[in-house]
């Protein structure tokens, strides 16, 4: 789970603030541009007519722009009416037929995960930027629980603003991964699915399949106790074999300050269909058919089982040993990777 | 999509009926069933609810059900409130040697769902028939199991008076 950071908070400022910055960012381009006309020779009434359609022209491009960040910033915003039960419910046979046939899914004991109330699902991740682990989840969990059970899931900002499928995946529950959204879910009393390790773990190299990396992250600590959650973790293998994930490229990120622009602290690289070379992964791939096994723990109520004021590393400690336990024993179980 | 198995049992209606009204059997009885709880007060007749699932492919899917037709060793439907759409029944006929002859009718669905819905029944449908089968053979056997023992008390009864 990411932290909100500077998209959205630009994002914010831009969408509630055009006319700040119509007011002091285009003023300023138009003083610098306006004696242009004046000294071109063109006479005083196509220098008018000049600076009117300049003005008009930027008045357009403050409004688009605007506009845009108004529209980034409600998809980044939590609003849980997003999902559409009926859809997803429209949706389901769909996801059953992907995940029975070509990821051959297994999700094992839903029944960990209490009956009622929020609860806090707290899952390793795989799989790139296409997660068959989410979708068979979400088509598990709706179907054990019924669509009727308030469920969402964080995601990467990324995912959430894109044009069309970011407009599938709120329809399906999915909301931008921030402390506020994930609160606002819980207090409605909504089932929440996070990836603390985020696109750091997802795009582990294909080798590192078994192993779970939270890169430390203990923000999920935090909010179960805020909001008096327990924590469910889910363990799943098979998604970093959809594809051969090569490397992170968090040095690339870095080098071209992708982490400071989009909040992407990597730059995959990966052989994948249809590509071949795969760098970035921001349009997905298509995934190869690895077959998908996911277990669910037992519950953990932090305040029952670690005392009154419990430590974010003992118990982040706690968490990822059990879901790294896991994650082993369920790769021990195969008797061969991909194929299951 | 719609399913239909049937079994003859060596047993009278009554016995069938006895076993298939009984909520906590389905566990038992029901190849691929993983759940069947009652929900609410009610335990059994018309109106009783129970929430269930099926184990298919990839989830176990089903939901709350309610009984919506209650004719005691004749006749048992129930159809789907939410969930799934599922109509089932159960249909006794008492054959002319005495036996049962068992219909069970499963239908189920996901209306709107379109084409994906309708290959996604068609796909389901083997496993789905499979477990049907399967579970007429178990409550046959069960049934069966359960009048051999019956009927051995009785006889047991009717012997140890005679001993004392």
């Amino acid at each position: 789970m990411a932290d909100p950071s500077t998209v959205a908070d630009q994002a914010r400022a831009n969408g509630n603030g055009s006319a700040p910055a119509d007011a002091s960012g285009h003023s300023g381009l138009r003083d610098r541009l306006a004696p242009l006309g004046a000294a071109s020779g063109i006479g005083a009434p196509l220098g008018r007519i000049g600076r009117g359609l300049l003005s008009a022209a930027q008045d357009v491009a403050a409004d688009a722009a605007g506009s845009a960040a108004r529209r980034v910033n409600k998809r980044l915003r939590a609003d849980l009416d997003d999902r559409d039960p009926d859809w997803l419910r429209e949706r389901l046979p769909l996801l059953w037929l992907l995940a029975t046939i070509w990821f051959r899914g297994e999700v094992r004991n839903l029944g960990n995960i209490p009956e009622k109330g929020a609860v806090l699902l707290v899952g390793n991740h795989s799989g790139g930027n296409v997660t068959p682990d989410t979708f068979i989840f979400t088509l598990a969990f709706s179907s054990y629980f019924g669509i009727e059970r308030k469920f969402h899931q964080l995601a990467h900002n990324l995912v959430v603003t894109l044009p069309v499928s970011g407009a599938l995946v709120r329809r399906g529950g999915t909301v931008a991964a921030s402390h506020k959204n994930a609160q606002k879910a819980l207090e409605a009393g909504a089932a929440l699915l996070v990836y603390p390790g985020g696109d750091w773990e997802v795009h582990r190299p294909t080798w590192d399949s078994a192993k779970v990396d939270f890169a430390g992250r203990k923000g999920f600590i935090r909010l179960a106790l805020d909001q008096e959650v327990p924590i469910v973790p889910v363990v799943s293998i098979g998604g970093q074999e959809t594809a051969l994930f090569l490397s992170r490229g968090d040095r690339l990120a870095r080098a071209l300050q992708l982490d400071k622009i989009f909040r992407l602290k990597v730059l995959p690289i990966s052989l994948a269909v249809p590509w071949g070379l795969n760098v970035g992964d921001f349009l997905g791939h298509v995934p190869l058919p690895a077959k998908v096994t996911t277990e669910v723990l037992p519950a953990i109520n932090l305040r029952e089982q670690f005392g009154p004021d419990p430590e974010p590393d003992e118990v982040y400690d706690h968490i990822t040993r059990q879901m790294q336990e896991t994650l082993e024993a369920l790769d021990a179980e195969r008797r061969y990777p991909f194929i299951g | 999509m719609r399913l239909n198995e049937s079994i003859v049992i060596s047993a009278p209606p009554k016995l069938v009926w006895d076993h298939i009204a009984e909520p906590s059997n389905y566990l038992h009885f029901m190849s691929g069933i993983t759940r069947w709880e009652v929900e609410g007060e009610q335990r059994q007749g018309l109106g009783a609810r129970y929430r269930m699932l099926i184990r298919v492919g990839s989830a176990e899917v089903g939901g709350l059900i309610e009984i919506v037709e209650w004719q005691p060793e004749r006749e048992m439907a129930w159809s789907s409130v939410m969930g799934v759409d599922q109509r089932g029944r159960w249909r006794l006929r008492e054959t002319t040697d005495g036996r049962t002859r068992v219909e069970l009718r499963y239908a189920y669905g996901v209306a709107g769902a379109g084409i994906p819905g309708y290959i996604a029944e068609l796909v389901a449908s083997p496993s789905l028939g499979s477990n049907l089968r399967k579970s007429l053979q178990q409550l046959k056997r069960q049934v069966e199991h359960e009048r051999l023992r019956a009927e051995a008390a009785r006889r047991r009864a009717e012997r140890e008076p005679a001993e004392i």
